[in-house]
């Protein structure tokens, strides 16, 4: 399968890997996927007082659309509101990445990762 | 642009040197281009006695009769020819099939046109090893049983079956038995006249002949009949019609004898080769082999990185020509169904690399397999969340996912 020049260069150079300590109150994790599925997505977001993302990690197992898609979206989410973080879609990622029909989930579960970080770090407020 | 280093012998072979050579030799004007089933002139004798030979090359590797030896296009043609013909003539003897899950589409989705044709079949399980023993061929036949279909490697995990024993299971009870036997030539020995198998099929593809061109062996005695699956002009006593390619048939040929002077010694070499790509990466953290490591060809090496997806593990090995599961089933999401057959574990199976070794291998290429291997998994691993979590003693099982 041929990759896009955008994945290719996120896979390679993977931004924001990382683990942050879960049990601070100030980091929401998200982990989603399976690996029975062959993806697994962990993201992982630091919050400021006023409710701005100061920083986003991320680890991932799966294919290499997998590992650009929460690669990117930690890039994204650096300095991004909660509810701005919230409102990224699916569809941004994968037009980012020229993602094939094929690697669309991948995008997909990047979206479920934002999302369950935002509600892990509100959960705890 | 330099050309990825090439470890997928299972998929193809390229043709030797020696083969092509030999070929080309029937294709022009001033070669041997004739009709082999051209009665009247010397094009076609000449035509015929170059497929003659090539017939006796073939059975001389196996040790049959060459009258037993049916030119096909490739081993899916002899597996449909084998399975689909068997059953449609005997089945007023009984309508049930014998195969296994472990086997190649070929075989498994002729028959599964056949259970739409009104046919039952058996796919047994293999054990963890990927092996299918004489007592669960025993234990699953029937009455009514008429074949038993199963390939002699595998060529996913390169597991060799016990087909002698077999034999004497399924000649006892007088049911065919059926051997795919696209990726055993030149890598096990075959000896048809001691092992009581009925139809074997072959390929060139994979022992450095051409693509294109296989072969099928039906018995004589005892004999096997079957039902053409392709009509025309009578050619192979009738059992595949079509005009017989003088050069591909040479091809295949000239393959099998070479294999047959030099298997001995290739295996030796192949097997060498295969163990310094093990020493080099066993030692790493969580690294199996798949299959059988006894029971086994010399040169594949079915190896899961676990906690790391095959697919980009791939994509870090672009300069290593190697296969994640089978080649044919890759293009899906799917984990390889036979690594699943065993028994193993979903993350296992997404995690799989065939290292397929063959002639052209070199120690120098083994060793730059491995160290990209090695420098590819290790940089996955620190990007992958289930090694942090093996790291901290977190048993995965005990999670809970959510499925997608």
């Amino acid at each position: 399968m041929a990759y896009s020049e955008q994945v290719i260069d996120h896979y390679e150079n993977p931004r924001n890997v990382g683990k942050m300590d879960e049990a601070d109150a100030q980091v929401g994790t998200g982990m989603v996927g399976a690996p029975a599925c062959g993806d697994v997505m962990r993201l992982q977001i630091k919050v400021s007082e006023e409710g701005v993302i100061e920083d986003a990690k991320f680890k991932t197992y799966g294919c290499g659309s997998a590992i650009a898609s929460s690669s990117l979206v930690t890039e994204w989410m650096k300095g991004m509101t909660l509810d701005e973080a919230g409102e990224i879609r699916n569809s941004s990622i994968s037009e980012e990445l020229a993602l094939p029909p094929v690697k669309i989930h991948c995008s997909v579960l990047a979206e479920d990762a934002i999302k369950a970080a935002i509600d892990d770090y509100k959960s705890k407020q | 642009m330099k050309l990825p280093l090439y470890l997928d012998y299972s998929s193809t072979t390229p043709v030797d040197p020696r083969v092509a050579k030999l070929m080309c030799d029937c294709l022009t004007q001033e070669g041997n281009f004739g009709n082999p089933a051209s009665r009247s002139h010397l094009y076609g004798w000449q035509a015929e006695e170059a497929v003659e030979t090539a017939r006796r090359q073939v059975a001389d590797l196996v040790n049959a009769d060459p009258r037993e030896i049916v030119w096909t296009s490739g081993a899916t043609e002899s597996n449909n020819l084998a399975i689909k013909g068997i059953a449609h003539f005997y089945q007023k003897k009984g309508k049930h099939i014998i195969t296994s899950k472990i086997e190649h589409k070929a075989v498994l989705d002729t028959a599964r046109q056949l259970e739409r044709e009104g046919f039952e079949v058996t796919y047994l399980d293999p054990d963890t090893d990927g092996l299918i023993s004489p007592a669960m061929v025993q234990d699953a036949m029937r009455e009514d049983t008429i074949l038993v279909s199963l390939m002699h490697v595998n060529n996913e995990i390169g597991v060799v079956t016990d087909l002698a024993a077999i034999g004497e299971v399924t000649r006892a009870a007088k049911v065919f038995f059926h051997v795919d036997a696209a990726q055993s030539p030149g890598k096990v020995a075959i000896d048809l006249e001691a092992m009581k198998v009925d139809l074997m099929s072959f390929s060139a593809h994979k022992v450095y002949g051409p693509k294109g061109i296989g072969a099928l062996y039906v018995r004589r005695k005892p004999r096997v009949r079957l039902e053409a699956q392709m009509h025309g002009g009578g050619h192979e006593r009738g059992m595949r019609s079509g005009t017989l390619p003088t050069h591909q048939i040479v091809g295949m040929g000239a393959a099998f004898a070479i294999a047959k002077e030099e298997m001995a010694e290739e295996n030796q070499r192949i097997l060498a080769l295969r163990q310094r790509l093990w020493d080099g990466v066993s030692d790493m953290e969580e690294v199996y082999l798949n299959g059988s490591i006894d029971q086994r060809v010399a040169g594949n090496a079915n190896i899961s990185f676990n906690y790391v997806e095959g697919e980009s593990l791939l994509m870090s090995l672009r300069e290593l020509a190697v296969s994640s599961g089978s080649a044919c089933t890759s293009a899906s999401l799917e984990p390889s169904y036979v690594l699943r057959a065993l028994g193993m574990n979903d993350e296992l199976a997404h995690s799989s690399i065939r290292f397929s070794i063959g002639r052209f291998t070199t120690p120098e290429d083994v060793d730059q397999a491995i160290a990209q291997v090695r420098k590819a998994v290790t940089k996955l691993r620190e990007l992958s969340p289930l090694w942090d979590m093996y790291k901290d003693g977190v048993d995965l099982n005990s999670v809970q996912w959510a499925a997608h």
